[in-house]
């Protein structure tokens, strides 16, 4: 088992890095750069200005060494003034200090992220915990609420609780989060005035139901329906099994027999379902954030990219690559945990 | 400034007169179907239940309004009329006296013209990117499960790379006008578009090498074919000028199958794993054949019940996908009437005036609902088989 956990730890080390690469290459294309220095500049830079401003703060060197300062297995240069010759900060709002040193990700600096004029992990760190606590309301409605609805329609299969339910979780399922929340801000903002269609306020003034409502019930019904999906599938799997039957001969009644014997069974799979459901909530975070106007990880994500914040960027790709790989290992473990018929070798 | 206005029932039956060549098209398929439904094998078998019929009616629906939209539509995707900005569902245009079925958005366009249009940008990209992907994923599976080893050790990590990528950022970094100025986008299209011809000329020549006559023509005809949508959809060269992408376009369809065709690898290269320790197999192991015939045409045929189910889910979460580029305006213009886009534009605006949002919201989850009843449906059916 300890075997397993480090092969696997070493290949997710290998694919972060691979994945760290591809997109270093994709925002240091010639395009993108561009962009970034006229971001820094005005509009209506020339394109000596332009060139000049690269060259100056460094984005002219070489593909690998710039890949290898990020990474910290070279020293970080400061930038050289024109005219005086002199060593400045490259980074003056982050407080970079003029000296070469080695200073990247492998000694825990993430860079400066030139859109917040901070420190990534100054703009970073917050936006996860704002995303946190969605992403726990999100959890905390979403599982209980598809597990029953699972439960319930695969205790009898085919009946008509079982029909209705499985509709309502394919009709979920075809809802995207741009879906949803467009119709419950519809009826729950526009139409009933219940419920406030901007997370806003949640930023700065704290989570109230009021604010809070619409995004999380927008980001948990489509992966309800997923969810209940496979629960049921593994429900009705359980219930055909011999020791069901044999509890129903031995005189059990069926609620007895579904909470004591089925349900602990029936579980497991969901379980790797939910944890293997973190890479659609990602997608789901961005959406959701940017349609709320919630400050938090997806935001931070679309300003960066919008503004090809280098450094933020590529702090935002290696948090969002982790904690896929990161489930997708727990899933694993837990699986293997859960479920005595498997030994992982 | 006062208009006429149509009232509830009639902006209804005003839209259902409007589908008048879908619904045609639908009863025609229906009755033609119900009455010959025992010779068409598994589609007939879709006939059995009720969401099977639900399911197909929803995508027919949505593929004929895609087929007959200019005959639909009233006005134009992109014609305003300046004095119906924001006008209520109901508005009659003064000018050529038609209604604006579903209203009109901020420039003044029809909601409900601009819906139809955006069927027929969803209608061609979706199914034609999964198509693709398809291919792909089926051409570089069948090997890793076969074979197992090395190549399969080395495709999956590639697989898991690409799937450990949240969508959205994968979409964030692909698909920019940024990219669109580089050779990228082509290269990749050049990779991708190039395994339908590997898959096709592999598939008749294990087939029929022991037949060239029969096997010169067939490969005659993918190259030529091939070659030609090739020429047209990567260089962008067509010389009957009949085949011909826009750059966004192109961007956006090489982003959507770079990010599915993953998913479809791991599905045949679990199916093979499978099927490839039946005795059938092993049986034309034993004749001594071909590797690859093997693959083609001895477990390829037999893992189709589950890929044509995978295919189905596939266009709806390719629908999707592009719902959420369109949301983001990443590659379609900004004037494109595809319901990502529509959504986009109107949520906005989502706090004055709800009816611009609608229309789009309903189509795109109508259409994805029909999909996954489908293959809910075909799975039903392939389980009973």
């Amino acid at each position: 088992m300890l075997s397993f956990i480090f092969r696997r730890l070493g290949v997710m080390a290998l694919a972060m890095a691979c994945l760290s690469l591809v997109v270093f290459f994709l925002i240091n294309l010639e395009p993108n750069l561009k962009k970034l220095a006229i971001g820094q500049l005005t509009q209506r830079a020339s394109g000596a200005e332009i060139e000049s401003w690269l060259q100056d703060n460094g984005y002219r060197q070489n593909f690998f060494v710039r890949y290898g300062q990020w990474l910290g297995v070279l020293q970080k240069q400061p930038n050289i003034d024109r005219e005086t010759g002199e060593a400045t900060s490259r980074f003056s709002y982050c407080n970079e200090p003029a000296v070469p040193r080695y200073s990247g990700i492998l000694q825990g600096d993430f860079g400066c992220s030139t859109k917040f004029r901070q420190p990534v992990t100054a703009q970073l760190l917050p936006a996860l915990a704002a995303t946190g606590k969605l992403m726990f309301w999100v959890m905390a409605v979403m599982v209980p609420v598809s597990l029953v609805i699972g439960v319930l329609a695969g205790m009898r299969e085919g009946s008509r609780i079982d029909r209705g339910l499985s509709v309502a979780s394919i009709t979920t399922t075809a809802t995207p989060e741009y879906i949803s929340g467009v119709i419950f801000a519809v009826v729950f903002a526009s139409w009933l005035g219940w419920l406030n269609a901007s997370a806003a306020s949640a930023t700065n003034s704290g989570i109230t139901f009021y604010n809070f409502a619409l995004p999380v019930m927008t980001m948990a019904v489509y992966g309800t329906g997923y969810i209940a999906r496979m629960t049921r599938a593994s429900m009705v799997e359980v219930m055909t099994q011999q020791y069901i039957r044999t509890a129903r001969l031995k005189g059990l009644g069926f609620n007895a027999v579904v909470l004591k014997h089925a349900l602990r069974n029936a579980l497991i799979a969901p379980f790797t379902v939910i944890m293997l459901q973190f890479p659609w909530l990602l997608t789901g975070v961005v959406i959701v954030e940017v349609m709320f106007r919630y400050q938090g990880f997806g935001y931070t994500l679309v300003e960066a990219a919008a503004n090809n914040d280098i450094d933020l960027l590529l702090a935002c790709s290696l948090v969002s690559v982790f904690v896929v790989l990161s489930t997708q290992l727990i899933s694993d473990i837990g699986y293997a945990l859960l479920n005595p018929r498997i030994r992982v070798q | 400034m006062e208009f006429d206005t149509l009232g509830f029932f009639g902006i209804l039956f005003g839209t259902l007169a409007r589908f008048w060549p879908v619904w045609i098209a639908l009863a025609t398929i229906l009755v033609l179907s119900l009455r010959y439904r025992k010779y068409l094998g598994l589609y007939g078998h879709l006939f059995d239940s009720n969401v099977g019929i639900a399911g197909l009616m929803i995508c027919l629906f949505w593929l004929f309004t895609a087929v007959f939209a200019d005959v639909i539509t009233p006005f134009g995707a992109l014609e305003q009329v300046p004095v119906l900005r924001n006008s209520m569902p109901g508005t009659i245009d003064p000018e050529s006296g038609l209604p604006f079925l579903f209203g009109g958005d901020r420039l003044g366009r029809d909601v409900f013209s601009r819906m139809v249009f955006g069927s027929q940008i969803v209608l061609v990209i979706a199914p034609a990117a999964t198509l693709f992907a398809l291919m792909v994923g089926t051409t570089l599976g069948l090997p890793a499960g076969y074979y197992g080893g090395r190549i399969d050790n080395i495709l999956s990590f590639l697989a898991n790379l690409v799937l450990a990528f949240p969508v959205i950022l994968l979409f964030y970094l692909l698909v920019t006008p940024g990219i669109r100025e580089t050779a990228i986008p082509q290269w990749m299209a050049g990779v991708f578009f190039i395994f339908p011809m590997i898959f096709f000329s592999t598939l008749f020549y294990t087939r029929f090498s022991r037949r060239p006559g029969l096997l010169a023509v067939l490969l005659a005809a993918t190259f030529v074919l091939g070659g030609w949508i090739y020429a047209g959809l990567v260089f962008n060269a067509d010389p009957l000028g009949l085949v011909s992408i826009r750059p966004n376009e192109l961007n956006i369809f090489v982003a959507v199958v770079f990010a599915s065709s993953p998913g479809v690898f791991r599905i045949v290269r679990g199916l093979v794993m499978d099927i490839k320790t039946r005795d059938y197999v092993s049986a034309a192991q034993t004749r001594g054949e071909n590797p690859w015939y093997i693959m083609l045409w001895e477990v390829l045929p037999n893992a189709r019940g589950p890929l044509i189910v995978d295919v189905c889910l596939r266009i709806g979460y390719t629908t999707i996908l592009l719902g959420t580029l369109g949301y983001f305006g990443l590659g379609l213009a900004p004037e494109s009437p595809d319901w990502g886009t529509g959504i986009k534009e109107s949520s906005r605006l989502l706090r004055a005036y709800v009816h611009p949002a609608l229309p789009p919201v309903f189509a795109l989850m109508s259409f994805v609902l029909g999909l996954n009843l489908l293959a809910d449906a075909l799975r039903e059916q392939s389980l009973k088989d």
